[in-house]
């Protein structure tokens, strides 16, 4: 992911209780309006729902809602692009193997919609090898 | 029953029209309330049509996703009929993201539902 012009940065750290992610969740649409993002926008919507999907997999998923562990959020923002970090301090997944939700057969499956959602909001989603760190961007279009 | 504190409960003839009292489906303890809330119209109440009126949802995470699936499996065991209508443009993406929209019967608004169930 490229070096960029970045208006606003933020790095905090939340426990891994329900709900801890919220507050942050609100800072940052907050930060992200005041640059220009529109709350109309459906990318505001994506990036809500990546941000949302991403610090609760973490919380939940990855740490197991273990109090001993945190979640290492990093956020970059500008009027025109978005950048998300988030680690957890679980022995991470494999992204290959939760299984497609949009599948036929799967579409009653309880998890995997989380990753579509980010995947299909976001203009890049990686992760690390161990699989418990995610980082996403998004371009804005509109 | 207790009064539902996450959905409202109305009837319209035979049909069961719920609504939602938050705007943003996110927060995981009332996601367990809604589910609870939604299961008992089938298990407790034995409620055979329900119509879904999302109008008031603006955001709902892939939690409230699950709850949702978790309903419709309810009501297929009690051979109900589920139908969800007025979901906003943003919201029915995300339904059409993760292809629910071909598991559940969805309807632009709920005087179509109305007709249909």
């Amino acid at each position: 992911m490229s070096e960029h012009g970045w208006s606003w940065s933020a790095e905090k750290r939340l426990p891994s209780t329900k709900g801890a992610h919220i507050p942050l969740m609100e800072e940052i649409l907050q930060q992200l309006q005041q640059l220009g993002w529109s709350r109309e926008c459906r990318d505001h919507f994506g990036i809500e729902m990546a941000l949302e999907e991403s610090l609760s997999n973490a919380i939940r998923h990855g740490n197991c809602y273990d109090t001993s562990k945190h979640v290492l959020v990093e956020c970059k923002a500008s009027p025109d692009r978005f950048w998300l970090r988030v680690t957890d301090e679980g022995n991470g997944f494999k992204p290959k193997e939760v299984p497609d939700c949009t599948a036929d057969e799967n579409l009653e499956c309880p998890g995997g919609r989380g990753l579509a959602l980010m995947k299909a909001y976001m203009t890049h989603v990686e992760y690390n090898k161990r699989g418990n760190c995610v980082t996403m961007e998004k371009t804005r279009t509109c | 029953m207790a009064t539902p504190r996450r959905i409202k409960v109305n009837e319209s003839g035979k049909v069961t029209v719920v609504t939602f009292n938050d705007s943003k489906i996110i927060d995981e303890a009332e996601i367990q309330e809604f589910g609870q809330e939604l299961y008992d119209l089938v298990e407790r109440e034995d409620r055979k049509k329900i119509v879904l009126n999302f109008g008031n949802v603006e955001f709902l995470s892939s939690a409230a996703l699950g709850k949702l699936i978790g309903f419709d499996k309810r009501v297929k065991q009690h051979k109900a009929e589920l139908i969800l209508s007025n979901i906003r443009p943003e919201i029915y993406e995300v339904f059409a993201i993760t292809k629910l929209t071909k598991l559940f019967v969805i309807k632009d608004d709920e005087a179509d539902a109305l007709a249909a169930i």
